[in-house]
């Protein structure tokens, strides 16, 4: 279950960040990828949001580092209300 | 469908396609994975593809100018992608936050050296009218009243100050309402209070893109309400990024700006082409038969009936609808004409392919049946695989995406921007009528043997009557738009047609038909002038629906005999030929006319009115209007 939440996730970066999946690791972050900007961190946040039917807060979305801390975010979020 | 059932492969393959040059290819792909998965993520992967494809494709090419009050950027790749879906290719300009009054009342602005083709101004109310919005409790109601009006002329001025400096389309946002009003419930006992000011506000904002042509009002406060309010706003993506929309919905706002990108750029759909059964009805007439089929005002049968109502919104808004099915004839008929459940009925129809073809062969005959494009057509088929042939054999078409969940079918067609007109004539709203009774025309003319049987169970009756104030301004319309049957092409406006009327040698003379299928209306105009012993027939022409039922006889033998009992010895008239007129070419010689004259515009017809054999046919009745109004 954990590697496809993750897998989804790249796969929602790949497409947000304009990067191939193949790119993106759990420590893929703002700062190791150029296109990352906050403008992009926005439409990342908004897109798990529709993704994965859920909404994020200002903290949460602070948790957000890189992609491997994004996916425990919403792993927890999920087991606490599934979808 | 969710992201994890789709193809991880389809992305993979769009770049393939790319980087070997297959534009058409890649963009089928694009189109699948919009359908399959339209969001935020889709859209950035779609619309980042779409910067090297797009000038690679036939696509209508749509500039867009947003002036706004808020967040818009995380909309723009979903109003990409989805535009894109439906054949456009949009460039978006969006104005700095608040701008929007500098850029509407100043000529030299972004604003105009972008050239949109249409603008879109999203304010929202706690921006335009903060005070009315957050602190309504400290207001007079002298004050609420003065901020409404101030709130009013201020869009006045900026609609008239953008209409002296573009021609473009403008779309206004309405306001939204609090979602809790100042007053609680007391703001519902009274029509000045919050709400209803607010209301007040979105009334005038209507009166005023009313007043100028292509200003229009988008329902922001409808649809907020349609996906409910709480869940439409996001207050911690309004605090933190000033986005008021949350990830949900933003979809919906693009697509709510894509009703009206699709009529502004004209790529509508002029008819709907459905399925019968499991489509217009629940389960298969062939196999359930009459009792078994599903439609009523009860669960299941309901969800079709909703279908049904959501056709007949669209057909009075002046689209047609027609039918594609693979069913017995027999069958289908029976359940069209006969089940007490279906609220559409063969006459709602203007073109029906009920049989065992190919549906993608089907849809081009009714296209051609219609005498519209193929790429003027929608189709609505709760078959898949249906869906999928068509839009491989014809790509041009509007294939619509259901779910296979039938009550939501009326809602996909409601949803579907094709059908949005942003007017409507009167002729639009009977269209589907006459169209329909067009249809029963030609189905009984194949049952006859002869034409004269035909004629006689027409039973045609033909109003002739001189020109009034009433019918004006129709025959001005039919004198500028007639061009197949018009033996002279002479265009008129309603002042020229007054003035000849009003003339004593003149007579400006209209034909109303009716038969036992329907009215046809004012489909015919005929201007004649005596001099001497002649009478010349300025202008003759009637509206290609009723040519060829001998309707043209009938009314130049009405000419014809007035201009005898006034004493003329000849009537003649000039054929001049155009481009489009070869219907009217043999009109006075199949009449008895013969050539007198003949010169590089035309010919000129006369007929002796002493020796003439020209009758009225006695199976067209004609009642001769004594006219009060009569000019």
């Amino acid at each position: 279950m954990a590697a496809s939440t993750f897998d989804e996730i790249r796969g929602i970066a790949s497409d947000i960040l304009g990067v191939p999946a193949e790119s993106l690791n759990a420590s893929s972050s703002p700062d190791t990828i150029e296109s990352w900007d906050s403008v992009q961190h926005l439409n990342l946040v908004l897109a798990l949001e529709e993704k994965f039917g859920l909404q994020l807060s200002p903290e949460e979305i602070e948790q957000m580092k890189n992609l491997g801390e994004t996916a425990k975010l919403i792993e927890a979020k999920l087991q606490a209300a599934p979808r | 469908m969710s992201g994890e059932n789709n193809p991880p492969n389809l992305r993979t393959e769009i770049d393939k396609y790319l980087g070997a040059g297959a534009f058409d290819r890649a963009a089928m792909g694009l189109r699948e994975l919009w359908r399959r998965e339209a969001g935020s993520a889709s859209a950035s992967f779609i619309s980042a593809r779409l910067d090297r494809l797009r000038d690679k494709l036939p696509l209508t090419k749509f500039k867009l100018a947003i002036l706004r009050s808020f967040t818009v950027e995380p909309i723009l790749p979903l109003l990409r992608a989805d535009a894109f879906a439906y054949g456009i290719d949009v460039e978006i300009h969006v104005g700095d936050f608040n701008t929007y009054v500098q850029e509407i009342v100043d000529a030299n602005s972004s604003l105009y050296k972008f050239a949109p083709n249409a603008v879109v101004l999203a304010v929202r109310a706690e921006d335009i009218a903060p005070d009315l919005v957050r602190d309504f409790a400290d207001l007079s109601s002298e004050d609420a009243s003065q901020i409404t009006e101030r709130v009013t002329r201020s869009y006045e001025q900026w609609v008239q100050s953008f209409r002296q400096h573009s021609q473009s389309a403008l779309i206004l946002h309405s306001l939204e309402q609090p979602s809790h009003a100042s007053l609680g419930v007391l703001d519902s006992q009274t029509e000045t209070s919050q709400s209803g000011l607010i209301r007040q506000i979105n009334r005038e904002l209507r009166r005023i893109a009313g007043g100028v042509r292509g200003v229009y009002v988008l329902d922001y406060e409808a649809l907020v309400a349609r996906y409910g309010r709480t869940h439409w706003h996001d207050e911690r993506k309004w605090l933190m990024a000033r986005l008021p929309i949350a990830a949900d919905h933003l979809l919906h706002m693009a697509r709510e700006w894509m009703r009206f990108l699709v009529p502004l750029t004209g790529r509508t759909a002029k008819a709907l082409v459905v399925d019968l059964d499991n489509t217009l009805w629940g389960g298969i007439i062939g196999e359930d038969g009459m009792a078994g089929i599903k439609v009523s005002a009860e669960y299941p049968g309901a969800a079709f009936q909703a279908l049904q109502r959501a056709m007949l919104d669209l057909s009075r808004r002046g689209i047609l609808l027609a039918i594609c099915s693979k069913n017995n004839l027999e069958d289908a008929m029976e359940a069209l004409e006969k089940h007490p459940g279906m609220l559409v009925r063969p006459k709602h129809f203007a073109a029906m392919r009920i049989n065992w073809n190919d549906k993608a062969q089907n849809l081009r005959e009714i296209a051609q049946e219609l005498n519209i494009g193929v790429d003027s057509l929608a189709f609505l088929d709760d078959n898949p695989f249906e869906r999928e042939q068509v839009r491989a054999a014809l790509p041009e078409v509007t294939v619509i995406e259901i779910s296979t969940n039938p009550l939501e079918y009326g809602t996909a067609l409601r949803d579907c921007p094709v059908f949005e007109r942003l007017n409507l004539s009167a002729e639009d709203q009977q269209r589907t009528v006459m169209y329909a009774e067009q249809r029963q025309r030609s189905d009984a003319e194949q049952k006859f043997r002869s034409k004269e049987d035909f004629f006689r169970y027409l039973e045609q009756e033909a109003e002739l009557e001189p020109v009034s104030d009433l019918t004006i301004a129709r025959v001005a319309q039919l004198t500028q738009k007639t061009n197949q049957f018009n033996v002279t092409t002479r265009r008129y406006s309603e002042a020229q047609i007054a003035e000849v009327a009003n003339m004593p040698a003149w007579n400006v003379l209209s034909i109303r038909v009716r038969d036992r299928f329907g009215d046809h209306g004012l489909v015919g105009v005929a201007i004649t002038h005596d001099e001497g012993e002649q009478c010349e027939i300025d202008t003759f022409l009637l509206s290609c629906r009723v040519i060829g039922r001998t309707v043209e006889t009938a009314l130049l033998a009405h000419i014809a005999k007035n201009a005898a009992e006034r004493g003329r010895k000849r009537l003649i008239g000039w054929f001049l030929p155009t481009k489009k007129n070869a219907p009217a070419r043999d009109f006075y010689s199949q009449n008895g006319f013969v050539q007198q004259e003949t010169n590089e515009s035309g010919t000129l017809w006369g007929l002796d009115l002493k020796t003439s054999a020209l009758r009225s046919p006695d199976w067209i009745k004609l009642n001769l209007a004594e006219n009060a109004n009569a000019r």
